[in-house]
Order: C-alpha cells, then structure tokens, then sequence
C-alpha cells in the first residue's frame, strides 16, 4: 500500500469517526421505536416531540400492519419487518393492525417545547 | 350397580378416546347435536346425502416453525380430499389462501387445490387482501360473479349458500365486519326464499363471538343472523380461529374448521392467538378439512372434521 493511500484511508476514517459523533446524538433524540410482539403494540402509548421518527418492528411470526387512518399506513410487516414513520405535527395520534385490529396503540407528539396538544 | 349404569363407562370412555383422534360426526337433529360415531361408520350411513367439503387457512407462504411446510400439509389435506370414499359435490374455501396475497403464493393454493378436480367456492381471509390495491388480486382471480368484496350466493342440491366479506374495512378496537352494503344485500338474498330451504352461510372470520380479546368475532353478525332467523336449519361456516369450534342456537349451527397450515391457541389459553407450536409427531392432528352432508327432507345435517392423521 502507498504512503498516499494509507494517508486517505486515515483521513477517510477521520471523516466517517467525525460524522458518526455528529449524527450519533441527533438521531437517539429524534427516533423512538414501538415492538409489536404477541399481538400488542409495545409501549401501547408512547410520548415523543415532533420530528421524531418513530419506527415499528415485528417480532411476532404472523404478519401486521401498522394503520393510522388519514395519518399514515403501512405495508403488511413480516416478521423482522419495519415501518418508519415522522410525525412532524404535533397532536394524538391513534394506530391500529389492520389485519388484528384488536391491536390498538397512541402516539402522543408533543411540541418541541414538551406541551401536548389535545386530541 | 353394574358397570352399564355408570354415567361414562370403560367402553364409553374408549370410544370417546377414538373419536378424538380420528374426528366425529355430529348431527343435528331438533337442534341438540349428537354424535353418532366414527368416521367410517359415519360415512356408511350418509352415503345418500348431498356432500360437500369446507377447507380453510391454506396460508401459502407461511414458513414458521409452527409449520415450516404449509404447502406440504395443504397437499396433504387435498390428497385426503381425493380419497373420499364418497366425492363431494363442490368445495368450499373459507379464506386466507395465501400468508401475504403474493401472487406466487396464490399460485401455489390454485395449484395444489386444483388436484381435488372440485368446483371450489372462495370467500377472502384478511390475509388474501395485502396486496397494494388492498384485495385486487383476490378479486381478480376469484371474484368473478360476486358483488363488492366478494360476496354471492348460489344454490346447490336444494340448499342456498352465502359467501359473505367480513375481512374489509376493519376498525380499531373492532371485529370483523361486514358492512351495510353486504347486509342489504343479504336481505335482500333471502327475503323472497321458503323457510323451509335450508341456508349455509360461510365467511372467514367467526360470525358469533367467539372471544372479542383476540379479535374473534364479527360486530355486526347478529344483524346478518337476524335476517336469517325465518328459516328452519341455517349453518353457519368460518375458519379463521384454526381449530374446531361448533355451537348450537335455535336453528343455527356454527361451526369453524382447522386450518391446512398451523394451530392456534384456544380462546385465553395463551398470552396471543399466533402460530401454535406443538411437537411434530402432533402437528397433523390439529390440522384437517370438514365434510358436511344434508340428507333432503331431513333437515338434518352433519359436519365431520378429519384431522390430516388421527
């Protein structure tokens, strides 16, 4: 290996170390996650500021959805399977499983000041 | 005292002990069910009656340790289906044919199901309904001639069948449903019919509540019931639940059969109502199809669920 390509690599992995202490910290306070696990989401009501992206993962081995109507809606979630979602308005939200609509769960965002805006 | 007065005697219990393993016929007579015995004698004395089969919860595509082998089990079940000493009239599917409504597992179903050389009657599970466009797949290969979500009727032999949807537009916190647009119909269907003809309605989801914790049961199927309460011997068939339910009202008998794919836990008897796994020596005995026979003028029916091996 060159003197030359082992200085970039050094530089390269400087920049990638620098990116991850930047984005490390910004992503853990603006992602939450709910598991869905023996057909519950979990936590059933979760509390985030706006912004947050909140993602759903499905431990179960039979499939569900993850259905807020007119808010969003995802695809049918395998097992393993994940949806993503960013609440960018403040507000209640309420989700279901379209497929085990039993299975009911809350997302409540809060301003960024920490104030809930009523349902 | 002798042994015969006993309320359940050795042999009873001997007999029961059979039943439970090779599956039992029950009929209906004067709405107090009664088994009659095992199956091969059962099938003896109905050979004269009209003859269909109910299949259920074929989930293609399922590969969880539940079962591994969905489609292995479901070509089991159709081989039973072939070596019916007596060949049904037709065939009925009451729903979640495939695991995620992948075309390629609808394929499967279509062509495993085909080898029973019977006319078969769909009704979707909310698993046949995952598609983008929510159910187009479903209803474009086996929708032709229903209305809505895939409802119709028919009659066969005398009797008059009801496919009923109760897997569409489900609400939060909610049952199945089946909506005002099918109920109408529905009255709509049976309003001008004797009450003397007897009804079979079959739909995915249980139409009485069977256990509202898990979701077992269908909100607005009293209303549907209602409509129906004139006629004298109305059957009702479901699947969804994956395993053998029956209860008698009045004049109605509901009914749900195994599943061709996996178990799934009696009502409370686990923390959820997913994939039962139970010892593999087990396994085909909890999964299986249903027979049901009408003997005309009898008003009289009998279910029998095989399981795949007794």
């Amino acid at each position: 290996m060159s003197k030359r390509n082992s200085l970039m690599n050094v530089v390269v992995a400087g920049v990638a170390a620098f990116l991850l202490l930047v984005a490390t910290p910004v992503l853990a306070a603006d992602a939450a996650a709910v598991k869905i696990g023996n057909f519950t989401f979990g936590p059933q009501e979760l509390k985030v500021k706006v912004g947050t992206t909140v993602t759903w993962a499905n431990e179960d081995d039979m499939p569900h959805t993850v259905v807020s109507p007119n808010n969003f809606r995802s695809k049918v979630l395998d097992t393993a399977g994940t949806y993503s979602f960013t609440f960018t308005t403040p507000g209640t939200y309420k989700y279901f499983c379209s497929l085990h609509p039993h299975m009911t769960g809350t997302i409540v965002v809060e301003t960024a000041t920490g104030s809930v805006v009523p349902p | 005292m002798t042994a015969r007065d006993e309320g359940l005697s050795r042999r009873k219990v001997l007999e029961c002990m059979t039943w439970a393993g090779t599956g039992v016929l029950w009929t209906v007579a004067g709405g107090v069910p009664t088994s009659l015995g095992i199956i091969d004698d059962a099938l003896a004395q109905q050979t004269k009656g009209f003859t269909f089969l109910q299949i259920s919860d074929s989930h293609m595509g399922f590969d969880k340790p539940a079962n591994p082998n969905a489609k292995g089990t479901l070509e089991e079940a159709i081989a039973r289906v072939r070596a019916l000493p007596v060949k049904p009239s037709f065939m009925i599917h009451t729903g979640d044919i495939s695991h995620l409504s992948k075309p390629s597992e609808f394929d499967d179903a279509e062509h495993i199901i085909s080898q029973a050389r019977l006319d078969v009657h769909y009704v979707p599970g909310e698993h046949d309904l995952l598609d983008e466009e929510q159910g187009k797949l479903y209803r474009d290969r086996y929708g032709r001639g229903s209305k809505g979500a895939g409802w119709y009727s028919f009659d066969a032999d005398g009797v008059h069948f009801v496919g009923l949807v109760n897997v569409v537009d489900l609400k939060a916190g909610g049952l199945g449903n089946l909506g005002d647009e099918q109920l109408e119909w529905l009255e709509d269907d049976v309003k001008g019919r004797a009450a003397s003809q007897p009804i079979v309605v079959f739909a995915h989801i249980p139409l009485w509540t069977v256990y509202p914790d898990w979701g077992w049961g269908t909100q607005d199927g009293a209303r549907a019931l209602g409509y129906l309460k004139k006629f004298g011997s109305v059957t009702v068939l479901n699947g969804h639940i994956h395993q053998v339910m029956q209860k008698v009202e009045g004049n109605v008998t509901f009914h749900t059969a195994r599943s061709t794919a996996f178990p799934q836990p009696a009502p409370g008897s686990a923390p959820s109502p997913g994939p039962m796994k139970v010892p593999e020596n087990k396994l085909r005995s909890m999964l299986g199809i249903a027979s049901v026979t009408f003997k005309q003028n009898e008003q009289r029916l009998a279910i029998i669920d095989t399981p795949l091996q007794g």
